[in-house]
């Protein structure tokens, strides 16, 4: 298991970002640059991520970034990928592709399922924030339900998309989730991916102060309870073996989850749920948990 | 004669009876791609096909990237040339329309990226036929464009686009078309070069970005403001600068354009008019029919007849679109007394394209001409010597009767034929 | 050459290079600054790099991994995470007047 100790000190973002106080996104793009280090070329769709960046002129990392439209985050990783094997240097320098939620659950799927369709050698982090919170907070395929978005003022209907299991469906060698609230397992996770060939995908869940409803001390706490809820699973499938991280480990056992309640009551978006949607939530994170123990049953008999 | 078959066996030079499509699949062999990213699109799949063979085969070195939609496939050009390869694709209409969205982007980021468009109608209805709706749906994002009339002229228009697009005065990316089935699926001789001949005439790409040099730190195509941005550390343009830098760029390739054309007569025997447009019997003429693509070609037959009545006319078949030579074509038609513009396209809501702009080109001379568009051959209906032939008489007839008009019309149309067609009957009631 | 290069010639892609403080001093954002008890700080007190949440858990990357930790209050947004995630309660947010 990772230690603080040793994660490198070195930094690749430079303080002074546009991003939120308390983003959860920083965190993850912070820890995710110093595991893959600085032979990398960052490819960026439209996305909180990409005034983080920096705006005309100046930018605020220490890798090259290329942005690209909304949509063709996976095609251009492909391309950006392409170049470089032309050139003989893939070898070397590593790709990354870093979306969010919309652009990788709707409007980016079609890109990314051709670009790890292809085997190509990137990988892909989506920052979850369950919402277009770029352009002011707006549902995704990624909100969960119930949620309060702008364009659903009422609360959204129907589940988040299952994008890890999406990416499985496609037979890649490495699909991770991850959190902003365990860096150090986030860490683990793309040191291992950067020495898988072929396409790697995170899906890392990313607390946002303004888009969720709370005060920004409270990033770490939120994704902490959404692990110790059940919410948010952490784990890996590496060549399809399935592996619980060891932060979620222990919530296999339904008696150690904290109840969804404590997670939900910490946010203004989950105002509008009913106490029907609540349980729907409690089936939900039953019938995930089961499948998982079933999962893991069935692969250690094999 | 030792010496004869020698070269032959060392070079590529050679003469091949190819398609259109694989006439530009040989251009972007010898041009030595890096990147090709491609998704198949009627009249338009054997230029993939063929590069994908000659990858195989050994005979390219290149990535070739078998993208999901043409919209990823512009993208992987856009990212792959900014990270420093020489890199191309080829579509036809609802690819090119898909591919829209980074059409824009790829112009704003000076990549010169070349896109063989085989022209083909845009739906609805489906229509694999050619005509040249595709080709001017996009001449308002910055791209540089050429017609192509001949097998030949699609290599060679290829080679000279690459070295073009790289110059470093210029920085753009190109559109190379060819009427689609006309000449992507009919077989002419083709000259190839020899492959050293063809790398002295256009060198290794020497990217002003180059993404894959990361011993500089880039961030490529962020979000700007309407202002420009002033720091400590330095100035930065702002979005208004940038546009203003493509406009004067796209402006002042054409003097580039013709150099290389030049260039290129001199080393390959072979030239294109002043590499902007082809003229056919205009040094006596008073009369200029203008077209471009396969309605000039058809307008070459056209004229012989013409000729035989004893009328003073000849042909501009325009290679260059964009950027559309307005000082060029106006000092030549500045002494002319009557122009018939040869549609393939509708700028819908208007009329011809390619008729409209000319207008508006030489609306400045002292002495304007007489000119009339006809729309022609959309969704692939046969441009016809006689519909030429009584398209120029019409015009002349109605200029001597002092009619101008902008409406469009139409030659070829089959109206009469479907006298008894009416769509309320087709679903009863 | 860059002599002779027109105006547009010398702007082509958009492209950036990299700045500290991009959005400028943003220690200005909030009032409310991180500061650490020594005391009860535990790689002070153990001598030893150790714990170090603070430096782990920050957004920014405005604080030090030494000996003590160091925040750099010209670029802290104040967004108090640090405050949390400390084991033993040793930094406090408190009210800073600007100048």
């Amino acid at each position: 298991m990772v230690k603080v100790m040793d994660l490198p000190e070195e930094e690749f973002i430079y303080p002074g970002t546009r991003a939120c106080a308390g983003c959860g996104m920083a965190l993850i793009y912070r820890i995710a640059l110093k595991a893959l280090g600085a032979k990398t070329l960052i490819t960026v769709p439209a996305s909180c991520l990409t005034v983080l960046h920096g705006m005309q002129g100046f930018c605020s990392t220490k890798i090259s970034v290329y942005h690209t439209p909304f949509a063709t985050t996976g095609a251009s990783a492909s391309g950006i990928l392409a170049s470089l094997e032309d050139k003989g240097l893939a070898d070397e320098i590593t790709v990354l592709a870093f979306a969010g939620d919309g652009g990788t659950t709707d409007i980016g799927v079609q890109a990314l399922s051709g670009a790890v369709e292809r085997g190509t050698n990137f990988i892909y982090a989506c920052y979850d924030n369950e919402a277009y919170m770029n352009t002011g907070v707006q549902r995704s395929g990624s909100t969960p339900l119930g949620v309060k978005t702008t364009t659903t003022p009422e609360g959204k209907l129907g589940h988040k998309k299952n994008m890890p299991k999406i990416l499985e469906a496609h037979g890649i060698p490495y699909v991770a989730t991850g959190i902003a609230s365990y860096p150090l397992d986030l860490y683990e996770k793309f040191k291992k991916a950067r020495n898988i060939h072929g396409s790697k995908y995170f899906h890392i869940l990313s607390p946002c102060p303004p888009g969720w409803g709370y005060d920004p001390k409270d990033t770490i706490l939120i994704g902490r309870l959404a692990i110790q809820t059940g919410f948010w699973i952490l784990y890996e499938v590496e060549n399809g073996v399935f592996k619980l991280s060891k932060p979620s480990a222990r919530y296999l056992d339904p008696s150690k989850r904290k109840p969804i309640e404590e997670y939900l009551k910490t946010q203004k978006r989950f105002s509008t749920l009913t106490q029907q949607e609540i349980d729907v939530y409690k089936t939900y994170i039953n019938n995930i948990w089961a499948e998982i123990k079933s999962r893991i049953e069935n692969q250690d008999r094999i | 004669m030792i010496v004869i078959e020698k070269q032959k066996e060392n070079s590529d030079e050679n003469i091949m009876i190819l398609t259109g499509n694989h006439a530009a699949a040989h251009a972007f062999r010898q041009a030595k791609v890096g990147v090709i990213s491609a998704y198949p699109i009627t009249p338009q799949s054997p230029v993939v096909e063929k590069i994908a063979e000659f990858i195989a085969e050994g005979k390219l070195k290149a990535r070739f990237v078998k993208v999901e939609s043409e919209h990823s496939a512009l993208a992987v050009c856009c990212a792959a040339s900014a990270t420093g390869s020489r890199v191309g694709t080829a579509t036809s209409a609802h690819g090119l329309e898909l591919m829209y969205e980074m059409l824009p982007w790829a112009a704003g980021n000076r990549l010169p990226i070349i896109i063989n468009l085989a022209t083909r109608s845009l739906g609805a209805p489906w229509s694999v036929w050619t005509d040249h709706s595709d080709f001017i749906t996009i001449r308002d994002v910055g791209w540089i464009q050429f017609m192509c009339e001949n097998n030949q002229e699609i290599y060679d228009t290829n080679l000279q686009a690459f070295k073009i697009a790289e110059d470093p005065r210029v920085f753009l990316p190109s559109i190379v078309a060819y009427d689609g089935y006309i000449l992507s699926h009919t077989m002419m001789p083709v000259k190839l070069e020899n492959q050293e001949k063809i790398d002295e005439f256009l060198p290794p790409l020497n990217h002003h970005i180059n993404l894959s040099d990361i011993s500089t730190v880039k961030g490529i195509d962020p979000v700007t403001t309407p202002h420009i941005v002033k720091r400590p550390e330095g100035t930065a343009p702002g979005y208004y600068e940038y546009r203003y830098a493509l406009q004067r760029s796209l402006e002042s390739s054409i003097s580039i354009i013709k150099e290389v054309h030049d260039e290129f007569a001199r080393k390959f025997g072979r030239s294109y008019g002043n590499g902007i447009y082809k003229t056919v019997q205009t040094e006596d003429a008073d009369t200029i029919i203008f077209a471009m693509g396969s309605v000039a070609s058809q307008a070459r037959v056209a004229i012989k007849q013409l000729r035989e009545e004893d009328l003073k006319i000849g042909i501009v078949s325009l290679k260059l679109f964009r950027p559309y030579p307005y000082s060029d074509l106006r000092e030549f038609f500045k002494d002319k007394e009557n122009i018939i513009v040869f549609d393939r396209d509708i700028g819908y809501g208007y009329e011809g394209v390619l008729s409209y702009e000319l207008k508006a080109a030489l609306y400045s001379l002292q002495k304007r001409p007489n000119i009339k568009g006809f729309i022609v051959g959309l969704g692939g209906r046969d441009v016809k010597t006689e519909h030429i032939i009584n398209g120029v008489h019409k015009a002349l007839d109605e200029f001597k009767q002092g009619i101008f008009t902008n409406k469009t019309d139409f030659l070829g149309l089959e109206l009469d034929e479907l006298s008894d067609y009416d769509e309320s009957t087709y679903f009863g009631g | 050459m860059t002599d002779s290069k027109k105006d547009y010639q010398k702007i082509l892609g958009s492209v950036q290079k990299p700045v500290i403080g991009e959005a400028g001093k943003t220690g200005t954002w909030s009032s409310k600054k991180p500061f650490i008890d020594l005391s009860k700080c535990i790689p002070v007190k153990s001598g030893k790099p150790s714990c170090y949440n603070c430096w782990l858990y920050c957004p920014e990357a405005v604080i030090t991994r030494t000996i003590p930790p160091e925040i750099d209050l010209i670029y802290c947004k104040g967004c108090g995470i640090c405050m949390e995630e400390c084991p033993v309660n040793a930094i406090t947010m408190e009210e800073v007047k600007s100048e």
